[in-house]
């Protein structure tokens, strides 16, 4: 990225003042090499959403932004309704709560590693993942419903985990003002045999080691130490949220020349968030959050199943769960001192609430919000926490993953799944998938130093760094 | 009718960008979805052996694209396929344009296939439908995968 149009305000911060039709600046979270290594289309993003009506303070960038559709991979924008702000499909994407779940197993690396083999295979087993799989459940229309106003805790009530799991989500498990009826019967359908599948591309179901412990007090509030086995799942809401974006994205387009709202790119559609057509879109991605919701939790109830199996005893309790690509009303104290009701956009971000946050479980509360970070399936993943003041940074959100170094079509000139896989195996890390064209895509190179990221999250005082997780297994869709 | 078009997938950041050229919007559209199928498995791959008829209306030729497409990620997804061939119409009517389509694929065979990625949807990022300055059509746009 060009960098003399920023200016920079601190080690990791950096300001795109507003011009044009900016109608707040933009801010940058990143190191001085991340931000240069970041296309210009960042930028260009993040001024485009800092020209959408009743944005609060600043369209910001995570210091893993990439080059997204309409808002930049890794940005962050608050809407006040009161304003004329608007509410965007494009601003969350079409894997709505694509997010992180990240289990305990109450076992040290050496428990696992005589079964390791085994334990990668009956997970690969058991856990449905790749193109063309399809979970156990069929739901007929009304537990369809039922599904997507209740997320994990109706996941739960079938069985599913338990409550106690809930107190570890966001949200406790259960976005409230889900509307199933905003939902098409197309994007129902395209769910109906993918409950409890882990998809594809960049989601996983990982075993990992807790390779280093970077602040102990946190640490051990998480219930954390060196040596632990956990156990983490990336995936979304499938083909229902993924078929929502589809229609909201079309349906905004659209309406938005009739609004008179100028898009200054065709991703960027969006609503007024009073209007009919914004409430109804709110209605249903609340609907496909909770459809992730339980995805992860049905996935959790298999991963717990696997362990059970291979590792009797083996108890796998919910350390957090946290969501990227989502619209979430939340209270925030804006720049200008107001306290205020906020639609705050967060596109391949996290939420990351700061400690002493009334939303965060009583254990948490005085650590922070658990923010699990994931890495590359050679590399590492990390758990952060919320930092002191992160709600007036960027509304209490930091980054969500590496990002991709380099295209898909350039991994696969690079490398052979094969290949990957082997020499992963060397290093002691087991992958499994359907597909070596799909590991040679999600090859560990493909993706930025996921160290960078999170030293610059923790610089920028958005999260700080808590532990760093090694993988052990990876089941890849 | 279309039955034969130039197809290629080109890079984007984080997902996949599909392009389709030919004598016609309709070929190119078909070249498009070929390319779609690329950015999941290699085509040749995939035998023509079923059929799967696709109809959609636009008010233009670039939302006409998406829907196509959409169309066609819809039918993977719900039917488990994945598709190497397609035949195109498009004629205008008073809504815009309408697309009728009939797309030959077969099941999804993860082994045969190694299918690496499910494309969630089409995306305006990159979107284009139309004659270029030396009389080919185009089609193209990134696909969210």
């Amino acid at each position: 990225m060009d960098t003399s149009r920023l200016k920079r305000r601190g080690p990791c911060e950096w300001e795109l003042p507003a011009s044009g039709r900016m109608r707040v600046p933009g801010v940058i979270f990143a190191s001085k090499e991340l931000v240069q290594a970041m296309d210009d289309k960042v930028a260009e993003q993040v001024a485009n959403v800092a020209s959408l009506p009743g944005i609060v303070d600043a369209s910001y960038a995570m210091p893993d932004a990439h080059w997204g559709y309409g808002f930049p991979i890794g940005g962050v924008a608050a809407f006040d309704a009161d304003e004329g702000g608007v509410v965007s499909a494009g601003g969350v994407g079409f894997d709505i709560s694509c997010g992180v779940r990240t289990l305990h197993t109450g076992l040290k690396a050496a428990d696992v590693e005589g079964v390791k083999r085994h334990l990668a295979d009956v997970l690969f087993a058991r856990i449905p993942a790749g193109v063309g799989s399809t979970g156990a459940l069929r739901l007929s229309g009304p537990e369809m419903d039922a599904m997507l106003r209740g997320g994990a805790r109706w996941a739960v009530k079938e069985g599913y985990g338990s409550e106690a799991d809930l107190l570890r989500i966001e949200e406790h498990g259960c976005v409230a003002g889900a509307d199933p009826k905003a939902v098409s019967e197309m994007a129902k359908k395209r769910q109906r045999d993918e409950m409890g599948t882990l998809g594809s591309g960049n989601h996983y179901l990982e075993v990992q080691v807790v390779d280093q412990v970077f602040d102990a007090a946190v640490a051990q509030a998480y219930g954390l130490a060196e040596g632990d086995v956990v156990v983490s799942i990336h995936c979304g809401s499938r083909g229902l949220g993924h078929q929502i974006g589809t229609d909201f994205l079309r349906e905004m387009v659209i309406a938005a020349a009739q609004e008179g709202i100028v898009l200054p790119d065709r991703e960027l559609a969006c609503a007024p968030l009073k209007s009919a057509l914004g409430q109804r879109y709110l209605g249903a991605m609340r609907a496909a959050i909770n459809c992730a919701l339980a995805n992860r939790q049905i996935l959790t109830h298999l991963a717990r199943a696997a362990f059970a199996a291979v590792l009797p005893g083996a108890r796998l309790p919910l350390l957090y769960d946290v969501s990227h690509n989502t619209c979430k009303e939340e209270m925030h104290t804006a720049a200008d001192g107001r306290k205020r009701r906020l639609f705050v956009h967060r596109k391949g971000a996290t939420r990351a609430f700061g400690p002493g946050h009334a939303e965060l479980p009583a254990e948490y509360r005085p650590a922070g919000q658990p923010v699990l970070i994931g890495g590359s399936m050679g590399t590492a993943s990390w758990i952060l926490a919320g930092a002191a003041g992160t709600e007036e940074r960027a509304f209490g959100s930091a980054c969500h993953g590496a990002g991709r170094a380099m295209s898909r079509n350039e991994a696969l000139r690079r490398w052979h799944g094969r290949n990957v896989v082997d020499e992963l195996a060397a290093k002691g890390i087991l992958i499994r998938s359907p597909s070596f064209r799909g590991v040679a895509e999600e090859a560990p190179l493909a993706y930025k130093d996921v160290g960078e990221v999170v030293d610059a999250a923790d610089h920028a005082g958005l999260a700080g760094k808590v532990a760093r997780l090694r993988p052990l297994v990876c089941v890849k869709g | 009718m279309a039955t034969q078009a130039a197809w290629e997938t080109f890079p984007h950041e984080a997902d996949v960008g599909v392009r389709g050229t030919g004598a016609t919007l309709a070929e190119a559209f078909a070249g498009a979805a070929t390319a779609m199928t690329a950015a999941i498995c290699d085509p040749a791959m995939v035998a023509a052996r079923e059929a799967v008829a696709v109809e959609c209306v636009a008010p233009e030729a670039e939302l006409l694209l998406l829907d196509w497409l959409n169309a066609l990620v819809f039918e993977m997804a719900t039917r488990r396929m994945l598709f190497s061939r397609f035949e195109v119409d498009i004629a205008p009517e008073d809504a815009g344009l309408r697309l009728r389509a009939t797309a030959w694929g077969e099941a999804v065979d993860v082994a045969r296939h190694q299918p690496a990625a499910e494309v969630k949807g089409a995306s305006f990022c990159e979107l284009k439908a139309g004659q270029q300055p030396d009389g080919r059509w185009l089609a193209q746009c990134v696909v969210d995968v």
